[in-house]
């Protein structure tokens, strides 16, 4: 499809860019594909029209946004990938599970496609409290947290914490329904707007004043895309930390291993909360956490963000989780603690693949805080 | 006999220096404030100057001593203007002499107490950006004016906590008697026609910019840190030593924070395009099997003698890339600088043993202070506001109060030295004026 450059050029204002080549730079998914963001960049500038299907790598950004943080003149290179991706989704010629995800997402509120229904089978017969009943702190689960079998510990394990602390909280239930942070990075802005406005009538109807999340990736866009006014958005981390400095959360096991830490896109880079996660793992007894060369601003995307849980981008050998868990290890560390759903799936099955497991484990930190307990 | 009414010059590097001497080369009385022990600035922290390459000491020294020795300049280091009232013609300034701890009549600056000093070697030296340590009693660097010693305040053992063993090492030491730790704070008041504002720049701190290591790996250092290595009286007597070892793959990536309103430095610094050339010259001097890269957005040598110099370090086997790197981690003994090379189109590593940070050039961060003090304004970028920026580039809104050097915005040596003699000849004809209405 032949799409015209200018009008995209002007709406996302390109004509800042000078081409200094900083986003491709640093971009994650540059250094094994051909995806070259400058130079799409420049395309869009000088020639009157870019042919979308003939650039298939579109789907190997992961919207890790390290090109949007970097950016010395405000572009927000990653942002032009989400607009062509939007084109693709309209002319439907998207890969096929995309498309399953986004139906799956449209019909029963998830990416999995399994029944809305069964959104709450993570709780495992432990009653938490419906938040439409009202409370003070509305915890939205996600949808990999509440269907994905590994990752059904992490709420459970923050059921506990909250309850240990005291919270009066509650959760939506099966009313609860996928955020839509991954939808619109997938380019399906209809779709995402539905989601925005009916999760966020849902979630001011609560009352509650504030709102967490187990994944930095909901947490993202309800920080900064909901328009959640009066709601204080957080990350499980940034609360965790919290109740641990106050003295509401306290440790009574020591958990004797030697932990290494990676930052999540979507919590670090994006949105700046790099100490709250590590304040929680130097609080619990008997954590030594060292740190990976690249850590912080400098982590190393795992390539589960933009959508690209539900697609392979065009360099499948090559994973950058394979070379992340591989630096993890060079720490000597024993655990390898993230604090995103999709970083643990995508670090886990790196661990296996590379061969690491007998002396890697991947564990969110909400299970460490959980052992420790 | 000197003529009045006087001038009051705030800064003691080359603009300040610069129009010190104008003036008082025209028989006004200047007096001349400089925060620090010594005058000398930024400049004399410099190893060579582009495109010239002439020893930045070696041709500032002599107008140190210059306004050292001139009978019309009375030199107040160690010292700040705390208060300004009245107006042109008619200024009245309050300067606070700090204490030095040191009666600069008796010092002969023969260096023994700072031998005998309890914290020798622990004390970062600010000039030498922090590459050594020196003494608590210290003079800043081996050319300072005046050449006498100074206490600093925050590092001696008495100072800071009332006791430095059984005796005064350094008053032992002294064969002058010079130490004093009786000395207080002292208020002086001036009466000055005209004031000239040469307080310099500060450069941006490279953390702002993460992505680079700076703070994390000891081969990632700025600019200002590679001039005080490279230079021939500096603490490795300009030898290019990285973690006690000559670097062969150096990395120098200009703009590091300019150019980028994130940091709120939107402006280009002006001078790290030829400063990075002279560097790159610097180590191919002094290494000759270096392997040199230099990564750029822009090139801009616009000066005199300024493309002329970037065309010879070009043909002195110096890599120009570019590309603004995106990132520096670690991998094995090497660093690594990820960039991508727009010209190839495609990403890149390049090893490095050293990577030097062409940091921007800010506003000294009191900046709004001494505008507070003087009635000045600030433009956007921070920087004193000049009163018209064509036409009257030195002057401000506060008549008789005029600006000279990186103060007003970033400007390399000669365009600082061409600011300080247009704000010596504004002063000049303010003092000239007062003096001809001033009653006989």
């Amino acid at each position: 499809m032949a799409l015209k450059t200018e009008p995209m050029a002007e709406q996302l204002e390109l004509f800042g860019c000078i081409q200094c080549g900083k986003c491709t730079g640093g971009c994650p998914v540059a250094r094994k594909t051909v995806l070259n963001m400058r130079s799409l960049i420049y395309h869009m500038l000088v020639e009157p029209e870019l042919d979308v299907y003939a650039h298939p790598e579109l789907w190997d950004c992961t919207c890790c946004f390290t090109c949007v943080e970097r950016c010395p003149k405000d572009v927000r290179p990653a942002e032009l990938i989400i607009s062509l991706r939007g084109q693709l989704v309209e002319s439907g010629r998207i890969p096929e599970t995309v498309g399953a995800a986004l139906m799956g997402i449209f019909r029963q509120g998830n990416p999995t496609g399994i029944a809305r229904e069964d959104r709450t089978a993570w709780v495992n017969g432990t009653p938490v409290k419906a938040a439409q009943e009202g409370c003070e702190m509305l915890y939205f689960v996600g949808c990999i947290p509440s269907y994905d079998p590994r990752v059904q510990v992490v709420p459970r394990a923050l059921v506990r914490a909250f309850t240990a602390a005291g919270l009066d909280f509650g959760i939506l239930g099966t009313e609860e329904s996928c955020c839509g942070n991954e939808v619109r990075r997938m380019g399906e802005v209809g779709l995402f707007e539905m989601l925005v406005e009916e999760n966020g009538e849902l979630i001011r109807s609560v009352g509650a004043s504030r709102l967490v999340t187990t994944s930095p990736h909901c947490f993202n866009t309800f920080r900064n895309e909901y328009g959640l006014d009066g709601i204080e958005v957080l990350h499980y981390t940034q609360l965790i930390a919290e109740l641990i400095e106050q003295g509401r959360l306290g440790f009574s096991n020591e958990v004797k291993k030697r932990v290494t830490y990676h930052d999540p896109c979507f919590l670090g880079k994006q949105n700046h909360i790099f100490d709250e996660p590590r304040a929680i793992l130097k609080a619990i007894p008997g954590v030594k956490l060292v740190e990976m060369d690249r850590n912080r601003e400098r982590s190393l995307c795992c390539e589960g963000g933009g959508g690209r849980m539900w697609v392979e981008g065009t360099n499948l050998e090559e994973r950058l989780a394979f070379q992340r868990v591989q630096e993890a290890a060079e720490t000597g560390a024993e655990i390898l603690a993230v604090a995103c759903p999709f970083c643990l799936l995508t670090l886990e099955d790196a661990v296996k693949v590379q061969g690491l497991d007998e002396r890697l484990q991947v564990m969110d930190i909400m299970e460490l805080v959980d052992l420790a307990l | 006999m000197v003529r009045e009414p006087a001038a009051l010059v705030i800064g003691g590097g080359i603009a300040g220096i610069q129009a010190a001497l104008d003036i008082a080369d025209a028989g006004y009385q200047v007096y001349l404030v400089e925060r620090e022990p010594s005058v000398g600035g930024r400049m004399a922290q410099l190893d060579k100057t582009f495109p010239t390459l002439d020893c930045s000491s070696c041709i500032l020294t002599p107008k140190m001593v210059d306004v050292g020795n001139h009978p019309n300049i009375e030199l107040m280091t160690y010292s700040e203007v705390v208060a300004v009232e009245g107006g042109v013609g008619a200024f009245h300034a309050t300067v606070k002499k700090k204490p030095r701890y040191v009666d600069v009549d008796k010092c002969t600056g023969c260096g023994l107490c700072a031998a005998a000093c309890r914290m020798k070697g622990r004390v970062v030296s600010r000039f030498d950006e922090g590459i050594v340590k020196r003494s608590a009693i210290y003079v800043p660097f081996p050319q300072a004016v005046p050449l006498k010693y100074t206490v600093d305040p925050t590092a001696c053992l008495y100072l800071t906590r009332g006791v430095c063993g059984k005796t005064f090492k350094c008053k032992d030491a002294c064969p002058a008697d010079a130490i004093d730790f009786e000395q207080r704070e002292e208020l002086v008041d001036l009466e000055v026609g005209a004031i000239i504002v040469a307080t310099g720049f500060d450069l941006i701190d490279p953390r702002t910019k993460p992505e680079f290591g700076y703070g994390v790996y000891p081969e990632v250092m700025t600019g200002i840190e590679f001039e005080r290595l490279s230079s021939a009286s500096g603490p490795t007597m300009g030898k290019i030593i990285v973690n006690g070892k000559e670097p062969k793959d150096v990395v120098f990536i200009k703009c590091v924070g300019s150019r980028d309103p994130h940091t709120g430095v939107p402006y280009c610094s002006r001078i790290c395009c030829m400063y990075t050339a002279k560097h790159a010259h610097l180590v191919r001097d002094k290494i000759p099997d270096a392997r040199i890269t230099v990564f750029y957005m822009d090139v801009r040598a616009f000066g005199k003698g300024y493309e002329e110099f970037y065309d010879r370090v070009k043909h002195e086997r110096v890599i120009y890339r570019r590309g603004e790197p995106a990132e520096v981690y670690r991998r094995g003994d090497k660093l690594v600088v990820l960039a991508e090379d727009t010209l190839l189109g495609k990403p890149i590593e390049v090893e490095a043993d050293l990577v030097v940070l062409a940091t921007a050039v800010v506003p000294r961060t009191d900046a709004s202070e001494v505008a507070a003090l003087l009635g000045l304004e600030c433009s956007p970028d921070g920087f004193f506001q000049e009163a018209h920026p064509k036409l009257r580039p030195v002057s401000t809104s506060v008549d008789g109060v005029f600006l000279a050097g990186c103060c007003q915005g970033p400007k390399d040596i000669p365009d600082t030295v061409a600011q300080a003699k247009a704000a010596a000849s504004s002063a000049l004809v303010v003092l000239a004026q007062c003096e001809e209405t001033s009653p006989a």
